[in-house]
């Protein structure tokens, strides 16, 4: 009965303010789908790196005129190194035929290649690809091409020289190299590259955009707040006459309050599932559709993730404007 | 029943104090009024009484509860226990006189199968037996009134505390709701009643309290105004 008493109050007030009712609704679902895309686009990067880090290898490129003694040199010395998985080494002819097939749309570009300017390679597989920065880093200062301005984030050089005792750890595995090696520099290789670094730029791009999809879900977010705030004031105004008979007549403040608060509930989950029908929209016409070229590049997006985004999307916002409205009513009634 | 100890109460950004060291004891069953020109402090004691300001020092003590020291959501439970009249009524234009009586106990949790068996029988005793399903617009000031009293008198309250309750009404109409008042105080329940009218307070020869510049300067059993 009392549920009752409150779910029509609910309604009524919803209807009484309608405009002001859609605009809540529509801001909320605005909010929610980009807060909805940006913690799927979250998800996903998780995925991705999780996936791509695993397979990461570091390239040694050799330079063309080495020999086979010093080839062959390299090629034991980086399968003894207790860091590493396995070794592939790819000459010039396999290298060759990989370019044609990766380029095989710009057939000017293959033309103008041969064989002999690519470099051969060993590609390197950890056995902890975590660790690929430092073991590549080690590397280039073994072979004499680390110019000191290098970029690559944490090897800590005095360390690598310093420590040749074996540690059970990876890393300690992978400096054993450099320190093994410190006397004379590696001959013949050309460059070394990690892959995990051109990694980590893509996903600091796919970080940013990340980050814009947030900072909009915030901003919309505030809007959508000030809006609750302000509905639910208007609600309250007009119905300044009842709220004044229940406080006198001793109704509790969860009775008075419980009304409103539903109403900035109720907006906020039909928001939350306009925004979970936009997200599916966007599944089905820009990840399935127009886009579905880059699911070669990206890690599929599943129907669950989609899904677990409206109860997720309903109880953020259903949780954040019921605080709000709870606080706004507060203010509003004690005065 | 009703105790002041010591109260003052002084509002912000007021100069000096609206109730100032009121000491005043009210028993169980009795007709008091609180009489006093504007500004006197009358208004602040039923504000005080009700739990809607507290005071700055001393004690308000009802129903043997320290009223000051009564938080949260327990104030609107002891609300229940204190029926309220005012000058303007304060009755929804939107419900019937049955409604609007029914809408103070649905707002406390009562079942409307309650409302049903109780509400005719409030009507009927402030005498709108037959107009239950007016509007206020559709009422008399008095008739109005009277839906009032119902509905602070509809949950059997121990204390009923009426402000200025007849300062909109005629002086005949007055009196009907005075006897309406003097009715409900034989059933047993305390009233405390705020006024200027002098007519009244004179016929109806009960305790007159009168206040002037936030103090107590007459307390007489079966006063009179002057």
């Amino acid at each position: 009965m009392r549920a009752k008493y409150v779910l029509t109050e609910v309604f009524v007030g919803l209807w009484r303010n309608v405009t002001m009712t859609i605009a809540m609704i529509i801001t909320m679902a605005v909010s929610l789908t980009m807060l909805g895309a940006s913690l799927m686009l979250y998800l996903q990067v998780g995925d991705m790196k999780d996936f791509y880090y695993d397979k990461v290898q570091v390239s040694v490129f050799l330079n063309t005129d080495i020999t086979d003694q010093q080839r062959a040199d390299l090629e034991a010395r980086l399968k003894s190194d207790p860091a590493v998985q396995s070794v592939f080494y790819e000459d010039q002819e396999t290298a060759y035929t990989r370019f044609k097939d990766q380029f095989r749309d710009l057939p000017d570009l293959v033309k103008s290649v041969g064989p002999e300017s690519l470099p051969p390679s060993f590609r390197v597989t950890l056995k902890n690809p975590e660790n690929s920065d430092k073991f590549a880093h080690a590397l280039e200062v073994a072979a004499g091409l680390n110019t000191g301005d290098d970029t690559s984030p944490s090897p800590d050089p005095s360390a690598s020289a310093a420590a040749p005792s074996p540690s059970p750890s990876a890393s300690a595995g992978t400096t054993t190299t450099a320190s093994g090696s410190a006397d004379a520099p590696i001959a013949g290789i050309k460059q070394v590259v990690d892959q995990k670094k051109l990694l980590e730029k893509i996903f600091g791009i796919i970080g940013s955009i990340q980050n814009m999809a947030l900072v909009v879900s915030v901003a919309m977010g505030i809007a959508a707040l000030l809006l609750v705030a302000n509905t639910i004031q208007v609600a309250a105004y007009s119905k300044r006459r009842e709220v004044a008979v229940m406080k006198l007549v001793g109704a509790s403040n969860w009775f008075i309050q419980a009304p409103f608060v539903l109403e900035a509930m109720f907006a906020a989950v039909l928001g939350a599932f306009l925004a979970f029908l936009a997200l599916i929209a966007g599944k089905v016409f820009l990840m399935d559709g127009s886009l579905s070229d880059l699911n070669q590049v990206l890690t599929p997006l599943s129907w669950g993730r989609v899904l677990l985004m409206l109860p997720m999307l309903a109880g953020i916002g259903a949780v954040v404007s019921a605080v709000t409205g709870w606080f706004t009513l507060r203010a509003y009634i004690k005065k | 029943m009703i105790r002041l100890e010591h109260v003052t109460k002084t509002y912000p950004k007021a100069s000096r104090p609206s109730l100032d060291d009121v000491s005043v004891s009210i028993e169980k069953g009795e007709f008091v009024f609180f009489i006093g020109p504007s500004g006197s402090g009358k208004s602040s004691i039923i504000k005080l009484l009700l739990h809607e300001i507290s005071p700055n020092r001393g004690k308000v003590i009802v129903n043997n509860k320290d009223v000051t020291s009564i938080r949260g959501w327990r104030i609107a439970s002891f609300r229940r226990s204190i029926g309220c009249v005012f000058q303007d009524f304060r009755l929804l234009p939107n419900r019937t006189a049955y409604e609007n009586v029914a809408f103070a106990l649905e707002v406390i949790g009562k079942s409307k199968a309650v409302a049903r068996r109780v509400v005719p029988e409030v009507l009927e005793l402030v005498g709108l037996g037959g107009k239950e399903h007016r509007y206020p617009h559709e009422l008399s000031g008095g008739e109005q009134q009277r839906v009032a009293v119902a509905r602070a008198f509809v949950n059997r309250p121990l204390i009923l505390l009426a402000d200025e309750p007849t300062g909109n009404l005629d002086p005949d109409t007055s009196i009907e709701i005075m006897r309406l008042l003097d009715r409900i105080n034989r059933t047993g329940t305390t009233v405390v009643m705020v006024t200027h009218d002098s007519n009244i307070v004179n016929q109806m020869r009960r305790r007159v309290i009168e206040i002037e510049g936030g103090r107590i300067v007459r307390d007489q059993a079966r006063g009179v105004y002057g």
